[in-house]
C-alpha cells in the first residue's frame, strides 16, 4: 500500500461500487460509495470514505486486506438531521497512511453490521459506540456496556440525553 | 551447670520464646532498615530513636485487632494454622548448639529432628491456605507444597553429603569437629570433597526456597496472590505467621552455621563462643535480607527447573564424589 | 442471562467434558497488580488461564461528555486527566487538533517547548512503568530508584507549569508561559544526570538473569494480533514494527530533529521492556538537540478570546507514552465542541489481552500485563 492517497481512494472506490462509478466528493448520497482525498494539514486524514451502513464490513474488510489497523471507531450524533454518523479510523502501521471512512443510519433505527470478525480490536471500540449512542452492531458477539455499569440503559453521548 | 529437669525446661520455654519473640520483632526492623538503606531511604525514624521501638508498636497494634475468621472457612484449621507453623519452629530451638553448652537439649539425632520438624512448616501453610476458603490462598498453598517438595530433596542430598563427612547427627558434635579455626569449619574442608563450598552454596538456597524467602517467595508473591496463604488472616493470626516465617529464617541460618561456618567455633581458633555463633547467624541472616530486597522473584516454573534440574543432580553428584573420595582416599 | 455468563457456562462445560475443570479467580478492582482499578475476571484451569476477560469502567468519568458541554479552551485541563502519567502528550493532542481545526500558528519557541516537555514527560511516564513493572516482578527496590530520578523531572516542570502531575501547560497557539533560562539549564542537567542511570539500570536490572527468564518469550504479541487490535506504542514497536506517531504523522518540530524508533522484532514482555528502556535514551537525545535550537521569540501567538471552529471534523494524533493518542473534535462552528472523541493507547492495548493470554500461567499473565504499561484511566476515560 505504497500509492498515493488519490489511488488508494479510488481502489477501494472501486472494489466497494463495482457497478457505479463513483460520485462526487460532495455531499454523497445515503447509499452511495464515494472516496475522495482530503488536506491531511487540516483533517489529519489523508482520505475520507463514504460507504452505505450495509457496506462498512466490506470496507473493512478492504482495509484488513491492504494491511491497514484499525484506530477507533466513534459515533456522532446529528440530532438535526436525525441520523447517527459512525466514524471509522484507520492508520496504517508500516505506510503511515490514514484513513476515515464514514457512514450514517437513522437515529431511531441505529443499526449497522459489526466488524469485530475482521478486527477484533473493534470489539471494545463498538461496544462503546453502543453503550454511548445506543448504535446496536449486529452480530456483535458481546454487545453489553464496556466502561459504563453493566446494568446501564441510556446513551449519555446522544444529544438529547438528560442525565 | 546441669539444672534440674524442671527448671531446664522452664529456661528453655522461656528462653526460646524471648529470643524467638525479640528476633522476629527486630528482625523486622532490620528488614526494615535494610530496605530503606537499599532502596536509598531512611525507614522507620518516627517511634523511639532509629524507630526501634517500631516493632513494639506494630505488635501492640497487631495484638489489639479483631481475629476475623471469614464466613465459610473452617474455622478449627484456621486457627490452628498459626500454631502449626509457630510450634515446630519453637521446638527445633530444643537442639541448637547456641554455644558449648549452651544447648537446650543436647541430642543425638538433634539434625533429624531440625530437618523433621522444618517440613511441618509447609503443612501448616497448607491448612491455613485450605482453611481460608480463598482462591488466592488455595493457590498459594498448592505452591509452596510443590515448592517444598521440590526444595526438601536437594536439602536432604547436602545433609546427608554433610552426614557422612561428620558421621554424627549431634549438631554439637559437628560443631565440635569443626574447631581450630576457619580452615576447618565443613564448608572449607576441600581435602573431604573438593565441592564442599558448592554443598553450602545448595543449602543456602535451599533454605531460602523452604523459608518462602525471596526470591522464592511464591507463596506470597503479593503482587500476584494478594497475600497467598495468609490473605485471609488478620490481627495476631497474620502476626503468628510473619513471626514463624522470622523464626524459620533464624532456625534456617543457625542450622547453616553450625553445619557448615563451624557454629560457635571462632575463625582462628582461640576465643570461641557464643558471640561467633551470634555473628554468622546474623551475617547470614543479613544476606538472606539482602537477597530480598535486590532480586525479582522468579517464575514458579523457574523455581522447579532449578531444583529437579540444576540443584538435585548437583546434589547427587557431591554426595557421590564424597562417597567415593571417603571409600578411596581416607579409608 | 448476558452473552458473557452463557459463554463462561459454556467454557466450564467443555472443560468438564474434557475432564478439565475450571474456576473463576475475580482479580481487581482492587489488587496490587492491576495498579488502579481494572478488574479481570480469570477462568482459571489450575494455574493456567482459560480465559481472561478485562471488566473496565470502574473510574469512567465521561471525558468525552463533558466536553460537549464547555467551551474548547476549558476542556483543556481534562485532557491532562485521562492518562495522568502523559499528561502533555494529551493537551499537545487536543491542543493540536484546535490549532488545526483553526488553522493557527504557534511560534516556533513554543513547539520547541512543547517538544522538550513532552519528552520530559515521556521519560517520567516510563520511569513510573520501570518500577512499577519490577514491583509487579517482585523486585522492590528499583521502584524507589526510578521515583527518585522521576522527582527531578517533576520539579523542573513544575517549575514552568505550576503543576507536578496533571500539567495544563499548552495553550492554543503556544504555552501558558515562557521558560526561563533557568529551566533550560536544568533540562540539560538532567540529562547528564540521567544518562549513567540508565546505564546502571541496564547493569543491575536488564542484564539479571532471574528478570530476563521470566521475561523471554512471555505474552508474545506480533505484528499481526497488534494490528488487528490496533495496539501501538511500545506494544507495536517491541513486536519489531517501526510505528511511532513523531515519524508517521510528523507534528511540532520532531521532523528537525534526529532520533531513532528502537524496535524488537520478538514481541515478548523482554521487547517491550526493551524498546521503552531504549526510548528514555532517545528522548535525551532529543530533549539535548532541541535545547541546543530553541530560538528565542515569542511564546504564544495571538488567539481570539472566544474561540469559535470552523464547522467540520479534524483529528490530530501524537506519540504518548504509551502509543498513538488521537483527538477526533467535530464543531458545529459554536464555541463549544460537538463532540470530542478520544482515542487512547492503552484502550486497544488491552483489548488483545484476552487473546494473547489464553494457556498462560497467572504469574506469567500479570508479567504480561505490566509490560503492557497500562493506565487505567486512560481505558476508562
Amino acid at each position: 500500500m505504497t500509492e498515493p492517497p488519490e489511488h488508494q481512494a479510488a481502489e477501494f472506490a472501486a472494489a466497494l461500487a463495482p457497478d457505479g462509478a463513483p460520485a462526487a466528493p460532495e455531499r454523497p448520497g445515503p447509499d452511495s460509495v464515494s472516496a475522495h482525498v482530503v488536506e491531511f494539514k487540516r483533517r489529519g486524514v489523508h482520505w475520507e470514505a463514504h460507504v452505505p451502513p450495509a457496506q462498512v464490513v466490506a470496507a473493512a474488510r478492504w482495509f484488513a486486506e491492504k494491511g491497514f489497523a484499525l484506530d477507533t471507531l466513534t459515533g456522532v450524533d446529528w440530532i438535526a438531521q436525525g441520523e447517527m454518523e459512525v466514524v471509522y479510523d484507520f492508520f496504517h502501521p508500516h505506510t503511515f497512511w490514514r484513513a476515515a471512512v464514514r457512514t450514517r443510519v437513522p437515529r431511531d433505527h441505529p443499526e449497522l453490521p459489526t466488524v469485530s470478525e475482521v478486527f477484533p480490536g473493534a470489539n471494545w471500540h463498538e461496544r462503546e459506540a453502543h453503550e454511548f449512542f445506543g448504535l446496536r452492531f449486529t452480530g456483535h458477539p458481546h454487545l453489553t456496556p464496556l466502561l459504563l455499569p453493566e446494568d446501564a440503559d441510556f446513551h449519555p453521548l446522544r444529544k438529547d440525553y438528560a442525565p | 551447670m546441669t539444672l534440674p529437669e524442671p527448671y531446664r525446661l522452664a529456661a528453655f520455654v522461656l528462653g526460646a520464646l524471648a529470643f524467638v519473640g525479640l528476633n522476629a520483632a527486630y528482625l523486622v526492623w532490620v528488614e526494615r532498615k535494610g530496605a530503606a538503606r537499599f532502596q536509598r531511604r531512611p525507614g522507620p525514624t518516627e517511634v523511639g530513636p532509629e524507630g526501634l521501638l517500631q516493632p513494639i508498636a506494630d505488635a501492640i497494634k497487631l495484638l489489639s485487632k479483631q481475629v476475623i475468621v471469614p464466613p465459610g472457612a473452617d474455622a478449627l484449621l484456621f486457627r490452628l494454622a498459626p500454631a502449626v507453623v509457630m510450634a515446630p519452629a519453637l521446638m527445633t530451638f530444643a537442639v541448637l548448639p547456641f554455644g558449648a553448652h549452651l544447648t537446650a537439649r543436647p541430642m543425638s539425632v538433634g539434625l533429624l529432628l531440625a530437618v523433621a520438624f522444618g517440613s511441618i512448616n509447609v503443612m501448616a501453610i497448607l491448612l491455613g491456605g485450605w482453611a481460608s476458603r480463598n482462591k488466592y490462598a488455595i493457590i498459594s498453598a498448592a505452591r509452596v507444597v510443590s515448592q517444598n517438595v521440590a526444595y526438601e530433596i536437594p536439602l536432604l542430598l547436602v545433609v546427608i553429603t554433610l552426614l557422612m563427612i561428620t558421621g554424627t547427627l549431634d549438631l554439637s558434635e559437628i560443631v565440635r569437629q569443626q574447631a581450630g579455626g576457619f580452615w576447618r569449619w565443613n564448608v572449607f574442608k576441600l581435602w573431604v570433597n573438593p565441592l564442599m563450598p558448592v554443598t553450602f552454596v545448595i543449602f543456602f538456597i535451599c533454605l531460602l526456597a523452604e523459608t518462602n524467602r525471596a526470591p522464592f517467595d511464591m507463596a506470597e508473591a503479593e503482587s500476584e496472590l494478594v497475600a497467598g496463604a495468609f490473605t485471609e488472616y488478620a490481627g495476631m493470626g497474620f502476626g503468628v505467621f510473619f513471626m514463624a516465617e522470622y523464626a524459620n529464617i533464624v532456625v534456617g541460618c543457625a542450622l547453616a552455621t553450625a553445619l557448615f561456618l563451624g557454629g560457635w567455633q571462632s575463625p582462628f581458633g582461640i576465643g570461641s563462643g557464643v558471640g561467633w555463633f551470634l555473628l554468622k547467624l546474623y551475617l547470614l541472616i543479613f544476606t538472606v535480607v539482602w537477597i530480598r530486597w535486590t532480586f525479582p522473584r522468579t517464575q514458579f516454573y523457574g523455581l522447579l527447573n532449578l531444583s529437579w534440574k540444576i540443584l538435585i543432580p548437583i546434589s547427587l553428584g557431591t554426595l557421590g564424589l564424597t562417597s567415593v573420595l571417603l571409600k578411596f582416599i581416607r579409608p | 442471562m448476558s452473552t458473557s455468563a452463557a459463554l463462561a457456562d459454556a467454557a466450564r462445560a467443555a472443560a468438564r467434558a474434557e475432564g478439565r475443570e475450571t474456576f473463576v479467580l475475580n482479580l481487581g478492582p482492587q489488587h496490587p497488580a492491576t495498579h488502579g482499578v481494572l478488574r479481570l475476571k480469570l477462568t482459571m484451569d489450575g494455574e493456567y488461564i482459560a480465559r481472561a476477560e478485562p471488566v473496565c469502567g470502574y473510574i469512567h468519568r465521561m471525558h468525552e461528555k463533558m466536553g460537549e458541554n464547555r467551551t474548547w479552551a476549558q476542556f483543556l485541563p481534562n485532557t491532562s486527566r485521562i492518562d495522568y502519567l502523559s499528561a502533555m502528550h494529551y493537551t499537545h493532542a487536543y491542543v493540536a487538533a484546535v490549532e488545526r481545526a483553526a488553522q493557527l500558528e504557534v511560534p516556533r519557541r513554543a513547539e520547541f517547548v512543547r517538544v522538550i516537555t513532552s519528552e520530559l514527560n515521556r521519560i517520567s511516564s516510563h520511569l513510573v512503568w520501570f518500577g512499577a513493572f519490577l514491583l509487579d516482578l517482585g523486585g522492590f527496590t528499583p521502584l524507589l530508584y526510578a521515583f527518585d530520578d522521576r522527582e527531578k523531572i517533576l520539579d523542573l516542570l513544575e517549575r514552568i507549569t505550576g503543576a507536578r502531575l496533571t500539567y495544563c501547560y499548552y495553550r492554543f497557539g503556544g504555552l501558558y508561559n515562557d521558560v526561563d533560562a533557568e529551566f533550560l539549564r536544568g533540562a540539560r542537567d538532567f540529562v547528564r544526570y540521567l544518562r549513567p542511570r540508565l546505564d546502571m539500570y541496564r547493569e543491575l536490572v536488564t542484564e539479571n538473569i532471574i528478570f530476563r527468564k521470566r521475561l523471554e518469550g512471555i505474552g508474545v504479541a506480533d505484528a499481526e494480533l497488534c494490528r488487528r487490535y490496533g495496539a501501538t506504542g511500545p506494544v507495536l514497536r517491541g513486536a519489531g514494527v517501526a510505528y511511532d506517531v513523531r515519524r508517521a504523522e510528523p507534528y511540532a518540530v520532531y521532523p528537525e530533529l534526529d532520533f531513532k524508533i528502537p524496535t524488537h522484532p520478538r514481541g515478548d514482555s523482554l521487547a517491550r521492556y526493551l524498546v521503552r528502556m531504549e526510548e528514555m535514551e532517545q528522548s535525551l537525545r532529543i530533549i539535548e538537540q532541541a535545547l541546543d535550537l530553541i530560538p528565542e521569540g515569542p511564546f504564544r501567538s495571538k488567539v481570539p478570546k472566544v474561540l469559535k471552529l470552523p464547522p467540520g471534523d479534524t483529528c490530530f494524533a501524537v506519540e504518548a507514552a504509551r502509543g498513538r493518542f488521537m483527538v477526533r473534535i467535530v464543531s458545529d462552528g459554536r464555541d463549544i465542541p460537538y463532540r470530542v472523541k478520544l482515542r487512547t493507547p492503552s484502550f486497544s492495548n488491552l483489548s488483545l489481552f484476552e487473546e494473547a493470554s489464553r494457556g498462560m500461567l497467572l504469574a506469567d499473565a500479570l508479567a504480561f500485563l505490566g509490560s503492557l504499561d497500562l493506565v487505567i484511566p486512560d481505558i476508562d476515560r
